[in-house]
């Protein structure tokens, strides 16, 4: 039965009762089970063979066995074991000793362990509060200006959901049917560009306003260099070579990404022990956190999944679909019009449900535009990040506050965050005018 | 009365979570297994695909109400952060009703079908000629749907209570996501500083 007004009055209620702030997978569940009921509904049936209740089945074990999420408790075990592995400290130190010679080294040393920390974990607010606490109150005492100091552990700590190996992009491959392998392969160059952006202007604000982050303390400076090295042998390259190695193993097919994520896992828990930070306690933690996190992205999924067929089978993709179509739009006016949406729905949502709920709405549309979507995801992918810290969402910014000393205004660290949310723009326009960042590595590792 | 029926469900719900949370111990070590049989002795497992996605597919359904009972599932609570804490309460009351007991009442009888089919020719996996079987795992969905119910009662009594008293009853408590563990422990800190 197709009626589009329906399906449209459904699209809408859901967007309604979800604003009220109730969970929003059983929404998803119970508006696919009710708007399905009525859609599927024949006079001469009895209640229960209604095909909906049939769907909803098929849509939750299609859930439950997709080789495609398994990667996902696998990844995040690996972050909530890295994350209590008591390594971020000597990160950080072991990098500010490398990098003192650079203009305003600190806040180089604080983006990169950001990056590094947040690329293995996945997880943002942890690297986030972490970092708060650790370089955040050190970088101020060194001099650093508060803005500089919160815009790189917030922008730093950002990247990770964008860097491969991230969830966030095995959910979009999960979504979108695009091959997860080619996702992190096309993330890489755009992810890598991104922190490269970051630090060049970081260096650039430290040479032409040396005020702002002054050079460091000559005591930093005895070390010999072989004890420089060293310290970034023992600190720096056991997190380097996991991350490396899962990711490797990824990209040159030696492996799926739920392989690699198990062994990145079982990789974790053996750093986690080899800096003695192993502790019952903390592997219990990390195994209900796992369960949780997991729980709340994959309900998603089986809500959104029965939603959407059901909404599709009303005939509401086809509505925005002749609605889109009948604009009339050329590529750039389509993508700026799907990533200003995406943009404001990072306001009161989560990537999360952006991804898995709201992105399945413009994927239909991509062929008939003409827009790869493995150029999308990514673009989505740096898009979300702005979310984090733009408020009124601004998780980092929250997170950051949160652990902050408290002269140190939420407002202070918004404004920090604004240089890096505009070098995400930035990184949009670029891969939209040279979509070889996106393709050449996926080209070269897969060519046709 | 309501609120030990509250923490008997609560305490069902976290037992059955943190037991199936283990699977993804399971789910490293075999998946690794298997990546290490097959590169290091040439000699691949028949078993580790089904087990994986068996794993984390039981883990999931099963701590979806466990996650419910601590607040984990996904909310956009810009707006709803800000209300009185019973106008949250009544508009919840209504919401479970109309918005989440027609979901997991149709991931119960649904499910029990769809499992009962499947147990009762003893369905395997056609995925290697091992035949792991996999109807325990679609049996889980009414399982899982079960749980959520409880869990939905458990959560509708909250609601009671907090609209009889003004305020929201206390959650158990395990373990919470670390960003939030370090701002509470700050938070506190500061507030001792402040005394002092």
């Amino acid at each position: 039965m197709s009626n589009p007004h329906l399906a449209l009055l459904m699209l809408g209620l859901f967007i309604f009762i979800i604003m009220l702030g109730f969970p929003i997978a059983f929404t998803l569940m119970a508006m696919g089970v009710g708007f399905g009921y009525y859609a599927y509904y024949q006079l001469d049936q009895s209640f229960f063979d209604n095909r909906v209740f049939y769907l909803f089945t098929q849509n939750t074990f299609s859930v439950m066995n997709s080789d495609i999420l398994v990667a996902i408790p696998l990844f995040l075990f690996m972050g909530y074991m890295i994350e209590r592995s008591n390594i971020l400290d000597k990160l950080f130190l072991s990098l500010q000793v490398a990098f003192r010679r650079v203009p305003g080294a600190m806040a180089i040393a604080a983006l990169v362990t950001c990056a590094l920390f947040a690329t293995a974990t996945g997880i943002v607010g942890a690297v986030v509060t972490l970092m708060g606490l650790l370089a955040f109150p050190a970088m101020l005492k060194a001099g650093y200006d508060q803005k500089v100091s919160a815009g790189v552990i917030c922008a730093g700590g950002t990247l990770g959901i964008l860097i491969p190996p991230s969830i966030m992009l095995i959910v979009y491959g999960a979504t979108a049917g695009v091959s997860v392998v080619k996702l992190y392969a096309a993330a890489l160059l755009p992810g890598s560009l991104l922190a490269g952006l970051y630090m060049v202007y970081v260096v650039i604000v430290a040479i032409l306003r040396p005020k702002l982050m002054p050079a460091l303390p000559k005591d930093l400076g005895v070390m010999s260099f072989t004890a420089v090295v060293l310290l970034l042998l023992k600190a720096f390259l056991p997190l380097a070579v996991l991350i490396m190695s899962v990711l490797g193993a990824i990209l040159f097919g030696l492996a799926t990404p739920s392989e690699a994520a198990a062994i990145g896992a079982l990789g974790s828990v053996v750093l986690a022990a080899a800096y003695r930070a192993m502790s019952w306690l903390k592997l219990r933690e990390a195994v209900y956190l796992t369960a949780r996190t997991t729980a709340m992205v994959c309900y998603l999924f089986v809500g959104s999944w029965l939603f959407s067929s059901i909404f599709s089978y009303l005939g509401g993709e086809g509505v925005i679909k002749d609605f889109v179509l009948g604009m009339d739009l050329n590529p750039v006016t389509f993508l700026l019009m799907t990533q200003l949406i995406i943009f404001l729905l990072g306001w009161p949502l989560k990537w999360s449900e952006i991804i898995i709920i709201f992105v399945p709405i413009f994927l239909p549309l991509l062929p008939h535009i003409g827009v790869d979507p493995l150029l999308f995801g990514i673009l989505v992918a740096l898009n979300l990040q702005t979310s984090f810290l733009t408020p009124p969402m601004a998780m980092s910014a929250y997170y950051l506050k949160g652990v902050a000393p408290p002269q140190v205004l939420l407002s202070t660290i918004f404004r920090g965050c604004l240089p890096f949310v505009s070098m995400v723009f930035v990184a949009m326009a670029a891969i939209y005018v040279f979509p070889k960042l996106v393709f050449w590595l996926p080209e070269v590792l897969y060519s046709r | 009365m309501i609120r030990s029926v509250i923490k008997t469900i609560d305490l069902l719900n976290k037992s059955v979570g943190h037991a199936f949370a283990w699977c993804i111990v399971i789910l490293t070590l075999g998946v690794s297994y298997e990546v290490f049989v097959r590169y290091a002795l040439r000699d691949p497992t028949s078993w580790a695909f089904d087990l994986s996605y068996i794993l984390y597919g039981a883990m999931f359904i099963m701590s979806g109400a466990y996650t419910l009972s601590r607040g984990g599932h996904v909310r956009a609570d810009i707006f709803y952060r800000r209300w009185p804490k019973r106008i949250q309460a009544g508009l919840e009351l209504v919401l479970y009703f109309v918005f989440f007991f027609p979901g997991v009442l149709a991931l119960v009888i649904a499910g029990w079908g769809y499992g009962t089919e499947s147990m009762s020719i003893k369905e395997v996996s056609v995925n290697s000629p091992v035949g792991v079987p996999i109807w325990p795992l679609k049996m889980l969905i009414p399982a899982a749907g079960v749980l959520l119910t409880l869990q939905g009662i458990a959560e509708v009594l909250r609601c009671l209570l907090c609209l009889a008293e003004g305020n929201w009853p206390a959650r158990l408590h395990d373990v919470d996501e670390l960003e939030n563990q370090l701002v509470q422990l700050h938070t506190s800190e500061q507030a001792k500083g402040a005394h002092s």
